[in-house]
């Protein structure tokens, strides 16, 4: 039986008794699409608002109505003066306020231009900033209704818009491909990592190290089992995605499965990585969550636009596998991009793998220290 | 030809000295020990003969390689147990046994004839299906000593082998390694137990990363007490210790449990005379004797002397 060969049945006799393994890498997957996919949810949908109505017309009716038909917005108070909308807002109750003064009908009737005043919670500022933007329009469309017949037609350009790949602007269509792609890197990373270091831990790597086995068929052995477990990773968060969210690739499965593998590559290095400079496994957990996921997380582009960030850490997003990864999950997912488009992710994908699993290949020693 | 040969190893980590500049040689088919306290160099120097440590400076062959210039050469042709347990607890006796031949390149073939040796030479015969963790300790160490044996080594190195084993356990250990070693393989082993060295044909003492005696263990003690050792059983054992040094004809006294061990100066060979020496001497100072034994030195009282000799700067 060849050395390699014995290594990786050994890593599956190992994984098979291992309980511990077999729940990181089957319920690990669904827990997280599970949970992250209802949690990673940035749709602004009944936000509870408070109507301060000062002027008590008909008017004044229409619009707290026109908001809750708007299905963005609930009226969750009615306070009667500037103090208890005071306290609606700071003790939570509502995220938004409506100011309606005294006079508000009159001045619609009389083709007056009466104004609304708007409060909102900014310390919510995902919630504020869209909650805003929907109540003013909802405002506006409002006003319309007053206006005279020749104002409707008076703007010289109108911006008709269509949305497309994710017609409903769900956050979640956006968000549920981000996490997996997160969940394939975390996992990978730390299990590699792991499974070394324990050997470390256990003396058995001191074992290894005075047979004749190589350091090229010890890596391989090592790592090779992690290719089949992230195959088996990536099949239960796809049947995750489609199960829990209805979300299944529009683009070829097996391109998605071709290309995972190219940042599974990449990450397997990581974790060789972090098995080089770790002692422990403890270590290797903080090295990899410090050095390697956060820094991912933040800057792929998985919850903040790379587009908004200053040159300089923009220029730092181009090392990282994972922003690469997500433009092509999220290719895949939701606009069923192929290979033509997604080559240009492809190759720094492979060039950064390459580099990262030669540098540990290079830094793993068949010795002790 | 010596299947060990070593001159002037060293090993520094930092300007931390771990091993001083050792040598020694191990003929074929002898069991070696190398003995020391804990921090003395010994895991240190075995490792750097495994090929596991690349040594300072110095040569060393195993098996007529050398481990600088090839350490790989080196690992094919030996076995190794490091100090702690390290096989994979979670898989079977005859997983692990099967994972190491693998290891080892045994051909498909010989794979369970050598398995089946190994079992019946370790007495684990009828444990194929236990899990390797859950083995009582003794059990651990000689399923480690069979992985380590499959490829029938030139050289094995033990290291430690019997830490925290039983009694019992550890004599039937001793057992298997006189059967490696009739084998023809040679057998370096460490340890801290210095009864388990009277096992050893040659023994070495290490202490502070220098060698400090060599010899067979019966010619260390005629060499270190040529004269006679009595124990002494008497009142106030820690202050007869002053009064017996005091006595121009005992060498040396010391403690061991509630008893005195003093090593006479060579030529009151006669068992009457020595015994009545110790007797006067302890009675002339006002101590009652209730028995006094003429016993053969230990190898504790060997290195007890040589660590003494050696902390005051005396001969090596």
């Amino acid at each position: 039986m060849s050395r390699l060969s014995s290594l990786v049945q050994k890593e599956f006799q190992e994984f098979r008794r291992d309980k511990k393994m077999r729940a990181i890498v089957v319920v690990a997957p669904i827990m997280q699409i599970l949970v992250l996919g209802y949690a990673a949810n940035m749709d602004v949908k009944d936000v509870p608002m408070a109507v301060y109505d000062q002027d008590h017309s008909s008017e004044s009716r229409d619009l707290a109505r026109a908001f809750v038909a708007s299905g963005s917005f609930l009226v969750a108070a009615a306070p009667e003066s500037a103090e208890a909308v005071d306290q609606e807002l700071s003790s939570g109750r509502a995220e938004i306020a409506v100011v309606v003064p005294p006079g508000f009908g009159a001045a619609l009737r009389g083709r007056g231009s009466p104004s609304l005043q708007l409060l909102v919670d900014g310390s919510r500022a995902n919630t504020a900033a869209v909650g805003m933007a929907y109540a003013a329009s909802v405002a506006n469309d409002f006003s319309l209704r007053f206006a005279p017949g020749s104002l409707r037609i008076a703007l010289p350009v109108e911006a008709r818009t269509r949305i497309w790949y994710n017609p409903e602007l769900k956050s979640r269509a956006f968000m549920i491909p981000g996490v997996f792609a997160l969940l394939l890197m975390v996992i990978t990373i730390i299990l590699t990592s792991l499974a070394i270091v324990k050997e470390k831990e256990s003396g058995t790597l001191e074992q290894l190290i005075v047979t004749p086995l190589r350091k090229a068929e010890l890596i391989a052995g090592k790592l090779a089992p992690f290719v089949l477990v992230s195959l088996i990773l990536i099949c239960l968060a796809l049947a995750a995605c489609a199960l829990f969210f209805g979300i299944v690739p529009r683009g070829s499965i097996l391109l998605l499965f071709v290309l995972s593998l190219a940042l599974v590559f990449s990450t397997l290095g990581i974790g060789l990585l972090v098995s080089t400079l770790a002692k422990t496994q403890q270590q290797a957990m903080m090295f990899s969550i410090f050095f390697f996921m956060f820094p991912m997380m933040i800057l792929s582009g998985f919850v903040f636009p790379i587009a908004n960030m200053p040159a300089p850490i923009r220029a730092f997003t181009y090392l990282m596998p994972l922003r690469y990864y997500m433009i092509i999950v999220r290719g895949i997912f939701l606009k069923g991009s192929g290979i033509g488009l997604l080559w240009k992710q492809l190759w720094p994908l492979l060039a950064i793998g390459v580099a990262v699993v030669s540098f540990s290949i290079a830094r793993f020693r068949k010795q002790l220290e | 030809m010596d299947a060990i040969a070593v001159e002037g190893l060293v090993k520094r980590f930092g300007t931390f000295v771990a091993v001083d500049g050792i040598s020694f040689a191990v003929p074929e088919g002898s069991v070696f020990g190398l003995l020391g306290a804990n921090g003395a160099g010994k895991s240190t120097a075995i490792r750097m003969l495994c090929g596991l440590l690349e040594p300072s400076s110095g040569r060393a062959s195993v098996a007529g390689i050398d481990v600088a210039a090839d350490p790989e050469g080196v690992k094919r042709s030996i076995g190794y147990m490091s100090q702690r347990f390290s096989l994979y607890e979670d898989l079977t006796v005859i997983e692990n046994i099967r994972f190491f031949a693998g290891l080892y390149a045994i051909s498909r073939r010989k794979v369970e004839t050598e398995a089946e040796r190994v079992l019946a030479l370790i007495g684990l015969a009828g444990r194929e299906g236990s899990l390797a963790g859950e083995l009582p300790g003794g059990f651990k160490q000689r399923l480690a000593l069979g992985c380590a044996l499959l490829h029938a080594p030139k050289v094995l190195f033990l290291d430690e082998p019997t830490a925290g084993v039983d009694p019992l356990a550890r004599r039937r250990f001793w057992d298997i390694i006189y059967e490696v070693a009739d084998s023809g393989s040679t057998v370096l082993v460490t340890t801290h137990y210095l009864d388990e060295a009277e096992y050893c044909a040659t023994v070495t003492l290490m202490h502070a990363g220098r060698i400090v005696a060599k010899g067979s263990p019966a010619g260390l003690k005629a060499e270190r007490f040529p004269g006679a050792m009595l124990e002494v059983d008497c009142d106030r054992p820690a202050e007869a210790i002053a009064a017996l040094a005091a006595d121009g004809r005992i060498e040396e006294a010391s403690l061991f449990g509630s008893r005195l061990h003093a090593a006479l100066a060579p030529g009151l060979g006669d068992r009457e005379d020595a015994e009545e020496t110790v007797r006067a001497a302890l009675a002339a100072a006002g101590f009652a004797v209730r028995s006094v034994e003429r016993i053969p030195p230990s190898l504790e009282d060997v290195f007890i002397r040589v660590i003494s000799e050696s902390a005051k700067g005396g001969p090596l």
